[in-house]
């Protein structure tokens, strides 16, 4: 088959795949929607104000909780330990504290 | 047909390096005769023939081709001028290593965008005439020097130019085989075409089947045959 | 219209028989591109789902908390400060919290501790998130042994496992009734780890926070959409280790598109001179140029892509287990959610196969000015 006819079938098809992924994610969404509605409720329900992604230390396992202090609970100098803490950056809110009551 | 009027081509103009390559020459080629511009190296032949293929523009003069006044012309109708009327046969063969014969004598009816298959058929045809159609799927690499000089030709017709010009096309070969392309050039001539050759070789200037030499020496004209 | 698509064609033709010929050298340019685009791909897809799955499923947070804050530690806070936020205007409802964090020494992993507003598997009994259940091998029935702060041990029973599907929020939660929270922590009666409120108008909201201010000024204040900011940034690329990742790629990536924008060889140069001189226009040679520079760029984008999305949304981004476990014992085994769309690829796009295309495009427009007559040389 001549080259830029295999080339160029061969971005088609990609192409077609990719819609496919879209596809793919949108069913695949639609399909999880009813974990997502049982996750939210479970928030309201437990009154939870974090994921649960690290469970090495308070400060990354409830980020939103956390206060400037939390990362120094051990010593005032202490240095980041956790290697989660270096995915996670210091959440906005003690980046601007108390901010909206200014 | 293929008229120059005062010529003058230098190189490196205004730098210490400044040279005449060709100083001040004025000819006619007539079509479909064989011309030879005969001289030893250094003197302007290649030059002249890269100046007559439209590949460069004289410093100064006019060339007329058929006619038609093509000094002035933009790059563009230049290429395409160049692509329609002219076919090559470079002194270094110049195929294009890693890719097929067959590929090779396509490529210059690629811009043209015409259909593939024709392309396909043309040069499969051209490469019989020449007798290597069993070789359009090697590589180049794997030719003799006979056989790339044949496939050169091959590629210089692919775009059916009436003027076939030729810069020293047997300095690669030996004696016998410079014959044979001397039969081949003469053939050509039989098509109706112009053939226009530079060479300082007895086999290419003393064959039969040339018309016309032209002595060439330091950019200037010697004399005419 | 023919004609130009035909021209195009051949064009490419030629394009991919020059990438045919080094083909060595274009495999492993391709494999390392696909790796890049494999990288960035995974890492957009990954965050944008979890940020995403953020936004939407903790919207049911609390509107305001407010910590009590004793040496800038959080401590525990005297219920009494409830009556006295009652009294707000505004404020419908406040509710004490207890929610702390327990060290399991049997495997080395943190739980989190929660009393539910309506604890009903009884006295005795707890909940448990499906990761402590993997990590401890514990199941419905099994008893868990607890030290208390007192150093008595007392015996929870396993109630019931929480759905694996939540995991992304439960992973590592025990439900335990409020008595027995306070048994284990010693937390006294009258005291809450913090407060949660609800407010009728959420405009008033900043009002409130700073009326609260004002009457108990040892306490810190967090509002809802702070929480939601804070996954908002979540594997922010100014975060540690996501910018070493990403600057490695594009360092790679850098280090690509420099050997090509370089400028040709003397052989490329050659080449280029020698199509000029059979016909070819300085336009078609930069076609052709374009045409190789998209077709390894193109290739390796496809690809690229779609092993991200399998990696992520099938693998659940198996391949960053090790960076994000971290030092836990209990790592969350949840699925990411597909919420990709068009800009996530069109950014990739452009970080990637534009630059790539430009870099082999430009070094070519000087080279293919060449005059022809070169060759004749």
């Amino acid at each position: 088959m001549r080259k830029s006819n295999l080339f160029l079938s061969y971005i088609a098809v990609n192409l077609l795949l990719l819609l496919l992924i879209f596809v793919h994610a949108s069913f695949k969404r639609n399909s999880d929607q009813r974990f997502v509605i049982e996750k939210r409720a479970m928030v309201k329900q437990l009154r939870l104000t974090d994921l649960c992604l690290f469970t090495d230390a308070s400060y990354t396992r409830h980020p939103s909780q956390a206060d400037l202090h939390t990362a120094f609970h051990d010593h005032p100098a202490s240095l980041e330990h956790f290697p989660s803490g270096s995915l996670l950056a210091p959440p906005p809110v003690i980046r601007r504290v108390n901010e909206k009551l200014d | 047909m293929i008229e120059l009027v005062n010529i003058r081509k230098v190189f490196n103009m205004g730098k210490p390096n400044e040279f005449t390559a060709i100083n001040g020459i004025s000819m006619q080629i007539d079509s479909g005769k064989m011309t030879v511009l005969k001289g030893p190296s250094g003197s302007g032949k290649t030059t002249l023939l890269s100046l007559i293929g439209c590949m460069a523009r004289p410093t100064s003069g006019r060339i007329h081709l058929m006619d038609r006044e093509i000094t002035s012309l933009p790059e563009r109708f230049l290429t395409e001028i160049r692509r329609k009327t002219f076919g090559f046969i470079f002194q270094q063969f110049n195929l294009i290593k890693g890719i097929t014969v067959l590929e090779n004598v396509m490529l210059p009816a690629y811009p043209g965008g015409e259909k593939y298959s024709l392309l396909k058929k043309r040069a499969m045809h051209l490469l019989d005439i020449f007798d290597i159609s069993r070789k359009a799927r090697d590589r180049v690499e794997w030719l003799s020097g006979g056989e790339a000089q044949r496939v050169t030709i091959a590629r210089a017709l692919m775009n059916n130019p009436f003027i076939v010009i030729a810069d020293e096309p047997t300095s690669h070969l030996d004696t016998k085989l410079s014959r044979e392309l001397m039969g081949i050039m003469g053939r050509l001539k039989e098509d109706n075409r112009t053939v226009l050759i530079a060479s300082h070789d007895p086999v290419v200037y003393e064959s039969d089947a040339v018309d016309r030499v032209i002595r060439i020496a330091d950019g200037k004209i010697e004399e005419h045959r | 219209m023919r004609n130009s698509i035909e021209h195009q064609k051949n064009i490419i033709d030629f394009a991919l028989s020059s990438l045919l010929r080094r083909k060595g050298k274009n495999a492993g340019l391709l494999f390392v591109y696909t790796l890049v685009v494999f990288a960035l791909a995974s890492v957009v897809f990954f965050t944008h789902s979890i940020r995403k799955e953020a936004s939407i499923i903790l919207e049911g947070t609390p509107e305001m908390i407010v910590q009590k804050i004793v040496a800038g530690r959080h401590d525990l806070i005297p219920l009494i400060y409830m009556d006295r936020i009652e009294k707000i205007r505004g404020v419908s409802s406040v509710k004490g919290r207890l929610w702390g964090y327990y060290y399991d020494p049997v495997v080395g992993a943190n739980y989190t501790l929660i009393v539910p507003e309506n604890f009903r598997s009884g006295e005795g009994n707890i909940v448990i998130g499906e990761g402590i259940s993997r990590t401890r091998l514990a199941f419905e029935g099994d008893t868990l042994e607890f030290r208390a702060y007192s150093g008595k041990i007392i015996n929870l029973k396993i109630k019931n496992i929480i759905s694996s599907e939540s995991e992304l929020l439960s992973s590592d939660l025990i439900m335990v009734s409020e008595n027995d929270f306070r048994r284990l922590f010693g937390t006294p009666v009258d005291y809450a780890v913090d407060l949660t409120l609800n407010v009728r108008n959420p405009r008033e909201l900043s009002t409130i926070a700073l009326k609260i201010s004002e009457i108990l000024p040892d306490t810190r204040i967090i509002l809802r959409d702070e929480i939601l900011r804070t996954y908002d940034s979540v594997f922010n690329w100014r975060g540690g280790i996501l910018i070493v990742i990403l600057s490695g790629a594009l360092l790679a990536f850098i280090i690509f598109a420099w050997d090509k924008a370089s400028g040709l060889s003397l052989d490329e140069r050659r080449e280029i001179g020698i199509l000029k001189a059979i016909g070819w226009e300085t336009s078609d040679i930069i076609l052709m140029k374009f045409w190789e520079g998209i077709g390894i760029s193109l290739t390796s984008f496809f690809s690229g892509i779609m092993l991200a999305y399998i990696h992520v949304f099938f693998t659940s981004a198996s391949l960053f287990e090790p960076v994000l476990k971290g030092w836990s014992v209990l790592y969350p085994q949840f699925k990411p959610i597909p919420f990709i769309d068009a800009s996530q690829i069109a950014t990739l796009f452009f970080l990637t196969v534009v630059p790539y295309t430009v870099a082999t495009v430009i070094p070519s427009w000087r080279a293919a000015t060449i005059d022809p007559d070169s060759v004749m040389r």
